[in-house]
């Protein structure tokens, strides 16, 4: 990486800082922004959101994906993968979705699935 | 980074091993994909939590009412704490970030500040954490665990909040269970802690107070816990309560599902234990920064490397956060 040669806006571009320092204060401004929005959704627990959506209530996705927006902002700016080359970003970062995507999906699956067993089966848990 | 690899006369040759793959040197790249490694580890743990818990969807403990607690306070706080560590965590990725800024531009004493604040961070969070196991395994509220192994809690009638065993059970003083220990009776053959209460003076203080119900694990169609009527709380109680459980450990806990505390030890401890290598590893460096190892190297890329490991730990935070106290 050339050492000073830091891509310096977030947002795709809406917000340009001057400063690799400045930049690392704007990005903890926007992580504890999400963050808080986390913690006053958490503890409200608005009805509106407590609806079903595919499968999950509404506010667990929208936990999910201001989890998956701070976690963006987390390698590409702190841990600098803005920076890095194209490869080397895909070499970890498509790896690491496609597997980590792969093992959510056949344990919850399996999990939903053994649910069902208990539920319609003739094990019983409930003495 | 030529002062830290020894020149074999290949650089620039691709078959030699001189050039950088990925313009990315050796080190830093190693580190990548460790952290893929590790990333996946992590991703494992949190979907088996996710399979545990898809398994008993409609029993699972709801967070909200596990973890209420901060320090030197009373009172039912949800999530405020873990939000105040995750903020910790993230503050001092943030003062990292700049250490490595300010190596970039070799500036010793400001990495070393920086550096001194990362670790203050995670010693800080650590020992959160600890608070918080602590918290957890003693417990507050005590239950009774059903012969299925199914855990049943007591609410007040009046105004559904949770009430403690303390509050309405009464110790028999003529009682003569007493716990055996390894000094007397068979040699060297102990037992575990025994609860304050047994059973049936459980039985006798609800029978004692009209206004406790017991709330089953089952999650009703409001997502809130299934409170049964007076006699059904005591019949209940009478023909299925088997063992008094106070706090946490491997095999009960107070707030539900085993699994659920199994997880919790687990997930957080090996995040833990990320956390406290982390600082052990910031400390090393924070040494070589002062002793000005780097400065003649004249190279601060060792400080980038750690702080690779250390956003990361940031990060497995954020996905733990989410899926063990938010969702």
């Amino acid at each position: 990486m050339a050492d000073h040669a830091h891509k310096l806006e977030i947002l795709r571009g809406l917000v340009k800082f001057k400063s690799n320092t400045q930049k690392i204060w704007g990005v903890l401004v926007l992580l504890t922004i999400i963050t808080a929005v986390e913690v006053v959704l958490g503890i409200s627990k608005p009805d509106v959101l407590m609806g079903q959506v595919l499968g999950m209530k509404a506010l667990n996705w929208i936990f999910i994906i201001l989890t998956i927006a701070k976690a963006y902002y987390i390698t590409w700016d702190f841990m600098h993968m803005r920076d890095e080359t194209k490869s080397l970003r895909r070499v970890v970062v498509w790896t690491a979705v496609f597997l980590i995507c792969y093992l959510i999906f056949i344990l919850l699956q399996e999990g939903g699935y053994v649910f069902d067993v208990y539920k319609s089966g003739y094990i019983k848990n409930d003495f | 980074m030529d002062n830290t690899v020894v020149s074999t006369g290949t650089e620039g040759k691709t078959w030699g091993g001189g050039n950088k793959p990925l313009n990315s040197s050796y080190g830093k790249m190693m580190m990548w994909f460790f952290i893929v490694s590790d990333a996946l580890t992590f991703s494992g743990f949190l979907a088996a939590y996710g399979f545990s818990r898809f398994k008993f969807i409609d029993s699972w403990p709801i967070a909200d009412e596990v973890f209420t607690h901060i320090p030197f306070f009373h009172g039912n706080y949800p999530m405020i704490y873990v939000a105040f560590m995750t903020f910790v965590l993230i503050m001092s990725s943030v003062t990292m970030v700049l250490a490595v800024d300010a190596g970039h531009e070799m500036k010793k004493a400001k990495v070393t500040f920086y550096m001194f604040l990362t670790i203050i961070g995670g010693a800080i969070f650590v020992g959160s954490q600890a608070w918080e196991w602590a918290t957890f395994i003693q417990g507050d509220y005590g239950a009774v665990q059903t012969k299925g192994g199914n855990i049943l809690q007591f609410v007040n009638a009046d105004d559904g909040h949770r009430v403690a065993l303390r509050d309405f059970v009464v110790v028999d003083e003529l009682k003569e269970r007493t716990n055996h220990e390894r000094k007397n009776g068979l040699w060297f053959q102990s037992e575990g802690t025994l609860p304050t209460y047994t059973v049936e003076e459980v039985i006798q203080g609800m029978e004692a107070h009209d206004n406790v119900l017991i709330r089953t694990q089952i999650i009703n169609e409001e997502g809130e816990k299934t409170v049964l009527s007076r006699g059904a709380s005591l019949k209940l109680l009478k023909d299925n309560g088997k063992a008094v459980v106070e706090g946490a450990n491997l095999h009960v806990n107070e707030y539900g599902s085993p699994l659920f505390a199994d997880f919790f030890f687990f997930i957080t401890g090996f995040h833990g234990f990320h956390v406290f290598s982390g600082v052990v590893i910031n400390i090393i460096i924070f040494f070589n920064v002062i002793i000005g190892t780097y400065e003649r190297r004249k190279n601060y890329e060792m400080v980038e490397k750690v702080g690779l490991y250390w956003h990361f730990v940031d990060l497995v935070w954020v996905f733990v956060f989410t899926f063990f106290y938010l969702v």
